[in-house]
């Protein structure tokens, strides 16, 4: 049917742009919005206001008089315990601590899964399982066995130690994303690349990888994340020299001399969740783009 | 000596077995099409000549090497997949290049057969794009640029053509038939449709279970199929089938179903036949003689028509004969409607009869 208008009326009335119901969705998605914006309004607004204006007890109120000066407290010189160094310190030491874990688990994760999904060796789908289970057993169990075990072998209480062991409990979650996004690629491509010529490594990186984009930047999301909020793991294993931003900031907020410091709380309780913040900020359209991106168009 | 030999391949999962004691030559330059209907065992028959599958039992030699344990890309052999799957995020000159390079064969080298290809299948200005950038036609011709650029010995099709549209699988079935033309190397293309098999195969190999049923060109794969089952597979519309008893009468043999009659000299059946063996009588649709002209032919019978299918250059009679549904093609120019009856005749050198048990054919 072309341009000419048709003299064949639909049935029924137009649905109109904006219904009651419309509004209706609209007025609870503000409401569910602004309710679960609110502590994160209250963070800001507590920790640009001075003590004397936080006395008030309006928690709510825009800050009368701006000040940084809790953030640079909270950065450079709150105290936990006697220790009056700020959150810095541990800054770095979350820093030292995600890189290494959320490279080395992606890596292998990513290994894991393509070994497991393109090179079916007997045992693969036991293993699998294996690999499974771990992925839901929870990690409190492990504490005590594992303190006995990184001690035996000087790790415990070390960088590399608090390192190894993120990796370890990453792995099964990373295998499980990575095997799921290589099982939906096309057996063809490896075939092909194995007729061309390509072995376990080849194949890997010059076939697999670039085509794992988008499974990768969700990997790092998800492991970045979970490995800056850790908190049981940095508490028990990393040493007093290694102190994650959350461990750090528990004692922060638990050490009191005199007077409750609020604003600074905050500002140290938003510098520690700084991070997974700007990054699903900055990455959400990639996140959604990862989950949905099937495996390969064309 | 052959291109290819298959010595006594077998392929199991477990209990499962998909190959069983097969064994296949492919001379050199052939063409061989393997045809049959999914899960009859092609597609592994190709992938173990590949070396992507392993074999559970026997022997691959090419070009006279013994190669059933060998990497694939030692065998010599490049590859044409279903879903052409190309590199996605290289472009067309690295797809082609990739074996190459893996190779490290010498850059100026890379270049020049890269060239030499895309200069072959047409691909001159697409070099620089990506598979997503492509038709499927294109798509599947940097496939054949990837195993060209290689000089493998033997190129391997697995279904091809399957994931294109209508026209340009025809188009790209002349072209691969040309392409064999011009380079001569020996080819074996996997297929599942009779036409394909027909128009590209020096010799079609038909599978079922694992096993080649007969292994002819198509030539005689269409005209003395071994048995049933490769009968009823090649031809479109299928051979029919009517249902009759051999009786001896005199010097000849007589097959006799309801409302059908064939009369065959004796020297007409290879083995001798049983009295009153059950039998089926084959004739293909387009061998059937319609009208006055079928009158005093070998086989006699009535048809009476159901449907009437125009299908532009013919038109098929669609009915039955006593109770068994029968296809024929319609001449032009004899009218024919539904509902109505006619007497239909097939010469006796066009007659085949199969064993109704075991399916063998009896004709010879």
């Amino acid at each position: 049917m072309s341009g000419a208008p048709s003299i064949i009326v639909p049935r029924g009335r137009r649905p109109q742009r904006l219904s009651m119901a419309r509004v209706g969705i609209y007025l609870f998605l503000l409401i569910s919005a602004a309710f679960f914006l609110l502590p994160l309004y209250v963070m800001v607004v507590t920790s640009l206001k001075d003590m004397g204006e936080i006395r008030l007890g309006n928690i709510f109120a825009l800050p009368q008089h701006l000040t940084a000066a809790p953030w640079v407290t909270a950065w450079g010189s709150a105290c936990q315990g006697l220790n009056c160094d700020g959150m810095a310190g541990a800054f770095w030491n979350s820093v030292k601590i995600t890189v290494p874990s959320v490279a080395l688990s992606v890596l292998l994760g990513a290994i894991n899964g393509y070994a497991l999904s393109f090179w079916r060796f007997r045992g693969a789908e036991f293993l699998f399982v294996v690999l499974l289970v771990g992925a839901f057993i929870p990690l409190q169990v492990f504490i005590y066995p594992l303190v006995r075990i990184t001690s035996a072998v000087g790790l415990f209480g070390t960088l590399p130690g608090v390192i190894l062991l993120h990796v370890c409990f990453s792995l099964p979650l990373m295998t499980l994303l990575f095997r799921n996004f290589y099982g939906a690629i096309p057996l063809e491509l490896f075939k092909a690349a194995r007729v061309d010529g390509a072995r376990f490594w080849s194949i890997f990186l010059y076939v697999m990888l670039p085509v794992s984009v988008p499974m990768i930047v969700v990997a790092l999301l998800i492991q970045i994340t979970g490995t800056w909020n850790d908190f049981i793991l940095g508490l028990v294993f990393a040493g007093n020299d290694n102190r994650p931003v959350t461990v750090l900031l528990n004692n922060v907020v638990n050490s009191q001399f005199g007077e409750k410091q609020y604003n600074v709380n905050m500002a140290a309780t938003i510098l520690s969740a700084l991070v997974p913040l700007v990054l699903y900020f900055v990455s959400g359209r990639w996140f959604v783009r990862g989950i949905t991106a099937g495996a390969l168009k064309g | 000596m052959n291109a290819i030999e298959v010595r006594g391949a077998e392929v199991s999962y477990g209990a499962h077995r998909v190959l069983s004691a097969l064994d296949l030559d492919v001379g050199q330059g052939e063409f061989l099409v393997l045809l049959g209907a999914s899960g009859c065992g092609k597609s592994t028959l190709l992938n173990a000549i590949a070396g992507l599958i392993d074999l559970s039992d026997g022997e691959i030699w090419i070009d006279g090497r013994n190669v059933t344990w060998e990497e694939p890309v030692d065998r010599k052999i490049g590859m044409v997949f279903q879903s052409y799957a190309l590199y996605p995020r290289m472009s067309v000159e690295q797809n082609m290049s990739f074996g190459l390079r893996m190779a490290r064969v010498e850059r100026a080298e890379i270049d020049r057969r890269v060239a030499r290809a895309a200069e072959i299948l047409r691909l001159g200005e697409l070099l620089k794009r990506r598979p997503a950038e492509l038709s499927g036609g294109q798509r599947q011709r940097v496939a054949i640029g990837r195993a060209l650029v290689r000089d493998v010995s033997v190129f391997l099709f697995d279904e091809p053509l399957s994931n294109l549209d209508a026209k340009l699988r025809t188009e790209l079935r002349v072209e691969i038939k040309k392409l064999h033309q011009d380079l001569g190397n020996t080819m074996i293309y996997v297929t599942h449709d009779q036409v394909e098999a027909m128009t590209l195969a020096d010799r079609i190999a038909v599978m079922r279970d694992g096993r080649i049923e007969q292994l002819a060109s198509p030539e005689e794969i269409y005209s003395r199929p071994v048995n049933r089952f490769v009968a009823g597979f090649v031809g479109s519309p299928g051979m029919n089938f009517l249902p009759a008893r051999l009786e001896r009468t005199g010097d000849g043999l007589t097959a006799k179903g309801e409302g059908v009659r064939a009369a065959l000299p004796a020297t007409a059946l290879g083995p001798a036949p049983r009295d009153g063996q059950p039998v089926k009588i084959g004739v293909r649709p387009e061998h059937f003689v319609l009208g006055a002209a079928a009158a005093g032919m070998a086989l006699a019978a009535t048809l009476e028509v159901d449907v009437i299918e125009n299908m532009g250059a013919d038109r098929y009679a669609w009915g039955h004969i006593g109770a068994c549904p029968v296809a024929a093609r319609v001449p032009l120019g004899l009218a024919l409607a539904a509902g109505e009856t006619v007497a239909v005749g097939v010469p006796g050198e066009l007659v085949a009869l199969f064993d109704a048990d075991s399916g063998v054919r009896l004709t010879s």
